[in-house]
């Protein structure tokens, strides 16, 4: 066995009323990729930020080489050789690659920056693990795969020994995640230590050395990554067997009941945010969006609900244009939108449940004649809603903040399907939602479907829009690049085209 | 209405309860620290307080004139507790409650020959059309310009103050134009006494039945409910079809008017005529009542209460003890310092526990 560099024995973090780490021990090897697997909310990413000095653990103790350390900063942990590319980038987009390495890093002179010498030695280390980057390049420049790049340069430039990478795939395509993690291996190779969060267990099995599981908390087991099989790492994390196959029926889908033609949403600037973006869903069809997230995936979505008006082309369902059309007439016609973040607009999180359940429809006379509400009505309603959709909550009066994500997303997707809509968005339904969740809510998807709703599906997640789509396009830059039946397509394929190439180039 | 008002307790019970522990200790520090400065100037604390609260509520009198401080405070109270529960700040009571005094003023002293019946409710209304127009002006510019309401109400504040000022100078000034006041309102547009030889008069009933309404607008009817959502979180409210902007006129409109009706109280209840003082700063208090009272129709009541003691018991205080009055001003801030210090505490701990507490 190869030496130790890294333990951490015992780390226990309370935070007011959850107990985000229970008694986790973690021992990390020299020189390999150890990846942290677990559900969102099983306690990786606080795992981690102890680690690099932004919690302070409630109990334990954190042993690097054999010493005994208390970080009690991110840039003590800096200093020790552990560098963290977190899962949203902490660069700054207005200056450099070069600029955002230099800062908090140490420095010969205070009065001179050494631009010029820096630049020379980040492009070194590019060069060696053929990383493409410009060390002069802005940030707000870069393409996402080119920023996470920037963030792994800034960690070893400022003298990083162990690499916490946190959920790096999420943002890249399936080209670029191999891409990366050639560099993981190269990395490991020349004596790096890397540690890895994934929930994705296709790359957890491909990447890693070893596995430490987590789960509610707490560390259940630490595997060596040996013919250890997909199923067998998701039992491992959800704690139980795992069915996510969905069955489908038969439908009717000769009836178009959205077509969109030639949506383009231009900026001032003369960049275009959509351009000419045409597609059809039918009644009884799930229709995917995939690529990378920032492809002009949200602004689709908010110009077919009213919340941007989109510069030209329409979106015809049934006799409205969806273009040119208010938020609340759009939601009336029968349209509905389970938003792509639930926080931010999907919920009013300090309200409780029979509240966010009226949300869509308060103002319609089966929640109050004339100017009033009846309660009486909305209590019955809710009572219904939670129990036909396995809400897990204590009562109606529960305020939505105190759910779980995957509970706050089927207070969502039950007050959108109650509405029985013809055309159902869903953006990213199953982001940061544990596993039961996602399971429940495809089946949902997939069951509105049936029922003869057209559904547009919009998701990162490759496997998902895949799994559940009847035909997916790929958007890239605003633009569709292809239309394909998942039956009909690779993964390569579908990589290739997230990275911008035209279907008819690739075939 | 029974069953809803039984879901809103229980529904806010915890926060509520806590809410309330905050602001009864947010008023004890306040009282504690008022009690230590005027140790300091060498008087008994507790023979100052206890002239005071004597004063507030030792007799009949002293009660008739607690309510009457108390009634301006309700209005204004709830018109910062309604803007604010749509996610806006008013600071601009004060001015809308003297367009509130000089509207009923004109309706009360120009309108000779109708019956109280007519020219009592008329005048006012004529009181909330004022500082309706005033609230509403700054919705307008809210929504068509992006100003800041913060900034606008404020400018507008000394606008009001000034106009009256103007008023009572010259164009509604008693004949022959002696002083700078405007003619007593005829008898049917002042309100009625109901505490017989006090100063207590019908508006403390009016204010307390405005608390009621701004409880059942809130929480029962469906603008209630929109405006609520606005407030809390104003993406979802977009993400719904709510029309927002429209909302923002409407309770600024609505707000503006309330505080008008302040200023009517005053000059029908209590003065009878329009000075060019005719608030000593009862637009700026109820921020303090709304804060104390967390914008709830039962804590704006307490605030107002709280304060009315202030007010009607200083005087008391001051005679007695010779404690000034001033520093009933002292104790006020403090309150404040102290709910508003509460306040960003439990922001801060909030955000710091979210991104885990999201997760759990």
């Amino acid at each position: 066995m190869s030496e130790l560099i890294l333990e951490m024995k015992h780390i226990t973090k309370q935070f007011p009323g959850v107990l985000a780490n229970d008694d986790v021990n973690l021992s990390i090897e020299k020189g390999e990729v150890h990846t942290l697997l677990g559900e969102n909310g099983a306690g990786k990413s606080t795992l981690m930020n102890v680690l690099c000095g932004l919690y302070h653990p409630t109990s334990g103790e954190i042993w690097l080489e054999g010493e005994k350390v208390r970080f009690s900063s991110a840039k003590d942990a800096m200093n020790r050789g552990i560098g963290m590319v977190h899962q949203h980038f902490m660069l700054i987009p207005t200056l450099t690659v070069v600029e955002n390495c230099l800062i908090g890093a140490r420095s010969d002179s205070i009065l001179k920056l050494d631009l010029a010498g820096a630049a020379q030695q980040i492009k070194a280390l590019a060069d060696e693990y053929n990383m493409d980057v410009d060390p002069m390049a802005k940030v707000s420049d870069m393409p996402v795969g080119a920023r996470q790049r920037a963030e792994i340069i800034k960690a070893l430039f400022r003298g990083a020994k162990i690499l916490i990478l946190d959920e790096p795939t999420a943002v890249l395509t399936p080209q670029e995640t191999e891409e990366l993690f050639n560099m993981v291996r190269k990395l490991t190779k020349d004596g790096y230590t890397v540690i890895f969060i994934s929930h994705k267990l296709n790359e957890v099995q491909e990447i890693s050395d070893r596995i430490t599981v987590l789960r509610q908390g707490k560390s259940v087991t630490t595997v060596k990554n040996d013919n250890i099989s997909v199923n067998e790492l998701a039992r491992l994390m959800v704690g139980r067997e795992v069915d996510m196959t969905v069955t489908r029926h038969e439908t009717d889908q000769s009836k178009a009941m959205l077509t969109v033609s030639y949506l383009t949403l231009g900026q001032k600037s003369g960049n275009r945010l959509l351009n000419d973006v045409s597609f059809e869903i039918h009644k009884g069809e799930i229709f995917g969006i995939a690529g990378v997230d920032g492809n002009g995936q949200g602004e689709l979505v908010e110009c077919l609900t009213g919340l941007t008006r989109a510069t030209s082309g329409t979106a015809i369902y049934k006799d409205l244009d969806l273009a040119k059309s208010t938020t609340r007439e759009i939601m009336k016609s029968g349209v509905s939108h389970i938003p792509q973040d639930r926080h931010k607009s999907g919920l009013i999180l300090s309200m409780n449940l029979a509240e966010n359940m009226i949300l869509q429809d308060y103002y319609q006379p089966q929640f109050g004649k004339g100017a009033l509400l009846n309660w009486k009505y909305i209590n019955t309603f809710t009572d219904q809603l939670i129990q036909d959709f396995q809400v897990k909550a204590p009562s109606r009066f529960e305020l939505a903040q105190n759910l779980s994500g995957g509970n706050q997303q089927k207070v969502i997707i039950a007050r959108e399907v109650s509405r029985e809509p013809g055309l159902l968005i869903a953006m990213h339904p199953t982001r940061g939602v544990d596993v039961g969740a996602i399971e429940y809510i495809h089946k949902r998807i997939v069951h509105e479907r049936d029922q003869g709703r057209a559904v547009l599906l919009v998701s990162t997640e490759l496997e998902e829009v895949l799994k559940l789509s009847d035909r997916v396009a790929v958007m890239y830059e605003g633009e569709i690049v292809g239309i394909v039946k998942p039956s009909e397509v690779t993964v390569e394929e579908m990589g290739l085209m997230m990275g911008g190439k035209r279907l008819a180039e690739i075939r | 209405m029974q069953k809803f008002d039984k879901i809103k307790f229980r529904n806010n019970m915890s926060t509520a309860a806590r809410q309330a522990i905050i602001s009864i200790l947010a008023v004890a520090a306040a009282l504690a620290i008022s009690m230590i400065i005027i140790a300091a100037m060498g008087v008994d604390p507790g023979r100052a307080m206890s002239k005071m609260l004597s004063g507030a509520l030792g007799n009949k009198n002293a009660v008739a004139e607690t309510l009457v401080k108390m009634t301006p405070l309700l209005f204004t109270g709830i018109s910062y507790a309604l803007a604010n529960r749509c996610g806006l700040t008013n600071i601009g009571m004060e001015g809308q409650l003297y367009m509130g005094a000089l509207f009923a003023t004109i309706s009360g002293v120009y309108l000779p020959g109708l019956p109280l019946a007519i020219h009592l409710p008329l005048t006012m209304l004529a009181g909330f059309v004022g500082g309706g127009i005033w609230g509403w002006i700054v919705g307008v510019l809210k929504v068509r310009f992006g100003a800041s309401e913060i900034i606008t109400t404020v400018m507008l504040n000394t606008v009001a103050i000034q106009l009256v000022q103007f008023m009572v100078n010259g164009p509604i000034t008693e004949p022959p134009g002696n002083d700078a006041q405007s003619s007593p309102l005829l008898d049917s547009a002042r309100l009625p006494i109901i505490l017989k030889n006090t100063r207590a008069h019908l508006g403390i009933l009016i204010a307390l039945l405005f608390v009621y309404l701004f409880w059942m607008f809130l929480w029962s009817s469906k603008k209630g409910y929109e405006i609520r959502v606005s407030g809390q979180n104003p993406d979802a409210a977009l993400y719904s079809g709510i029309n927002t902007k429209r909302n923002v006129v409407l309770v600024m409109l609505l707000a503006g008017g309330v505080a008008g009706l302040a200023g009517a109280t005053e000059v029908m209840g209590v003065q009878g005529r329009l000075f060019p003082t005719v608030s000593p700063g009862y637009g700026f208090d109820g921020i303090a009542v709304a804060l104390i009272g967390a914008n709830t129709p039962l804590g704006i009541v307490a605030g107002a209460f709280l304060f009315g003691i202030l007010r009607a018991g200083g005087n008391s205080m001051q005679r007695a003890t010779g404690v000034p009055v001033a520093i009933i001003k002292v104790i006020q801030a403090i309150v404040i310092l102290m709910v508003v210090a509460t306040a960003i505490l439990r922001e801060v701990n909030l955000r710091r526990k979210k991104p885990e507490a999201k997760k759990a």
